[in-house]
């Protein structure tokens, strides 16, 4: 008899907590249109985001439309500048550029969705199970930051590489998410240790809500804002990594593409046959910059009172 | 302090340890140095690939853990082993860490101090043309990966020497093999080289540190004790630079330490582009070899640099923020 009631209190208090940011309506409503008007303010991010959509537009279905597959050969032209057969040109054996290009854009993007939401997720759990636990629990997790830290991820994924030929791509997609959480971590780290000490995460605690339910619906709510930004940069910042290790081959293997492999293609040859090099490039700075510049807006959008880790 | 400090270093002896480790198991399981012997042709007697390999300490026959006490042994008597050709790892590394140090020193001071004034200016005109313009430039160069930076540098730099007629600029080498003449002009050699690989990296260096002083600075700008400075009859200018920079810089210690890893993967890809025989580049050609013991030899050379940083930023902090020295 003495569990019932218990197991009912916490059902309540549980459901307590959580109406302000999921059941009521009109709370969850207004926030969002208050973000998005402050968001929409923002001219650049506006242009920001029409790019973007553009460019997923490009990617997903561009290739339905087009009449060149990225590994097909047209033998009748190697090498071509662009023309009204070739939008961006032909490549030394005779593939399209612009099949090529929207094929590492598409993988570029997914990539970087992909890894920007896993390694997001990674440094909340480990950074909150670190602030919320303490001891133990917080001295491995941030021993694990710190060796990170030392270990550069560009790094590991190099070396893990060679096992990457002929694997799936999902294999790359996860190493660049486990090894690109640290920062986001410690800020989660340092903002838990400061929502511990509230009341409602105390009440909760004392009255048997257990670890793992305090964590996912009392503190990481109350982060969510450092979160979508954080994802959010996160994904420009797994392009960047994705391209610069396929650049080097250490990331997507051929025949598939990605825009780190397509500039490492057109690199060589980059003066002498500029479009091999100068879309794939031109279209990496452009969503890389795009994202960020979302990113930024939407910090200013959500938290227009912070300025500390306004940085980046 | 000092204790501070000495336990922050004993720290950092057990993270080089384990990140070596690690990178060394890791290399260890991930490449495979024998495939270089198999792939040739004429086939090589199984038993000399052995032998090779052994005389190396690179023989997957051998257990991993024994291949690791070998090495270890090594290390710690200051011999870093042998190259899958068999040369001393020690003596490349000799020549090639004053190239990767020479790239990476230029690029943090640079970096930081250009990084710094842009991000102060930014935030002392903030929402005028000029912070509009740092931020812009700003945005623009974090999005531009050094692979493509370097290109770009050497399609302006090819621009420059043609029109000119002269070559101004060089982008291959960190000096011109074989050059011979006075003091001056062997110097002015280098320079040229170094000019445009400098760049390369130090163009997004500016460009992060800009964006996190501009912040740090603005959270100073509002505080209360910069308006008592002022009240009690302080200049602005002086209440900005001496008290309000000198706190502004104190955040900014950390993500010196923090940034000091991407501009080592920054100096990685400047070396590769530009053909400066660095640690860096002979990281990219290691794994491509599937030279265990390089790359082992270099993740503890990064390992110790990233590190070093760290503990310089412990200092800078300390002397930047009496709170640190104190407690």
């Amino acid at each position: 008899m003495a569990i019932e009631p218990l197991s009912e209190i916490q059902h309540n208090v549980e459901g307590e907590a959580v109406a302000p940011t999921t059941t009521d309506d009109g709370e969850v409503l207004s926030r969002g249109r208050l973000i998005w008007r402050r968001f929409k303010r923002r001219r650049s991010a506006m242009v920001a985001l029409g790019f973007i959509g553009l460019m997923f537009l490009f990617a997903f279905l561009g290739p339905l439309v087009i009449q060149w597959n990225y590994e097909q050969i047209d033998p009748t032209s190697f090498l071509e500048p662009p023309s009204s057969d070739h939008w961006f040109g032909t490549t030394q054996i005779g593939q399209d550029v612009f099949a090529q290009t929207l094929r590492g854009l598409q993988k570029s993007l997914i990539i970087g969705l992909l890894v920007g939401l896993i390694s997001t997720s990674i440094a909340a759990v480990v950074g909150a199970t670190a602030g919320y636990f303490g001891g133990a629990v917080e001295r491995v997790n941030l021993f694990l930051v710190s060796l990170l830290l030392v270990l550069p991820d560009f790094l590991i994924i190099a070396i893990i590489s060679p096992r990457l030929k002929g694997q799936s791509w999902l294999w790359f997609v996860l190493l660049l998410s486990i090894f690109s959480w640290t920062l986001a971590a410690m800020v989660v780290h340092s903002l838990t240790l400061s929502l511990r000490g509230r009341e409602y995460v105390s009440a909760a605690r004392y009255m048997g809500v257990p670890a793992r339910t305090v964590i996912s619906r009392h503190i990481l709510p109350n982060m969510a804002s450092f979160l979508i930004i954080d994802a959010t940069l996160a994904v420009s910042g797994a392009i960047l990594l994705e391209s610069g290790l396929s650049y080097f081959g250490f990331g997507i293997q051929p025949p598939d593409v990605s825009l780190g492999t397509l500039i490492a293609q057109g690199t060589a040859s980059a003066f002498t046959y500029p479009w091999l090099f100068a879309f794939s490039g031109g279209i990496l700075v452009a969503i890389v910059l795009t994202v960020n510049i979302i990113g930024d807006a939407l910090r200013d959008a959500i938290d227009p009172s912070s300025k500390s880790r306004a940085a980046l | 302090m000092a204790g501070y400090l000495i336990r922050r270093l004993a720290v950092s002896l057990v993270l080089v340890i384990v990140a070596t480790t690690l990178a060394f198991f890791l290399a260890s399981v991930t490449m495979s140095p024998r495939s270089n012997y198999e792939a040739r042709n004429p086939p090589v007697p199984e038993s000399s690939i052995d032998n090779a390999l052994t005389a190396v300490n690179q023989n997957n026959k051998t257990p991993v853990v024994e291949r690791y006490v070998t090495w270890v042994g090594g290390v710690l008597h200051g011999d870093f082993g042998k190259t899958l050709k068999g040369e001393s790892i020690n003596e490349e590394m000799g020549r090639r860490i004053g190239v990767t140090l020479r790239l990476l020193l230029i690029g943090s001071i640079f970096g930081a101090v250009f990084g710094v004034l842009f991000g102060v200016w930014g935030a002392l005109k903030q929402y005028q043309f000029s912070d509009r313009l740092v931020t812009a430039f700003s945005f623009f160069w974090l999005a531009m990966p050094v692979f493509f930076t370097a290109v770009l540098l050497k399609y302006g730099a090819l621009q420059i020497n043609q029109s000119s007629g002269n070559t101004i600029f060089y982008y291959t080498g960190e000096a011109t093999p074989g050059l011979e003449g006075s003091t001056f002009a062997l110097l002015l050699d280098r320079f040229q080289h170094l000019i445009l690989p400098t760049l390369a990296i130090t163009l997004g260096e500016i460009a992060l540190y800009s964006r996190y002083q501009r912040s740090a600075m603005l959270d100073v700008l509002g505080s209360d004790y910069l308006r008592t400075a002022q009240a009690k009859g302080l200049t602005r200018r002086k209440t900005f630079y001496k008290h309000g920079l000198r706190t502004a810089l104190i955040p900014m210690t950390v993500w010196f330490a923090f940034s000091f890893g991407l501009l080592i993967v920054g100096a990685t890809f400047t070396e590769k582009i530009f053909a400066w025989p660095g640690m860096g580049a002979w990281f990219i050609d290691s794994i491509n070899a599937q030279d265990i013991n390089v790359a082992a030899a270099t993740t503890l050379f990064t390992a110790v640099l990233v590190l070093f940083s760290t503990f310089l930023a412990d200092v800078m902090r300390a002397v930047l923020d009496p709170r640190v020295r104190t407690s």
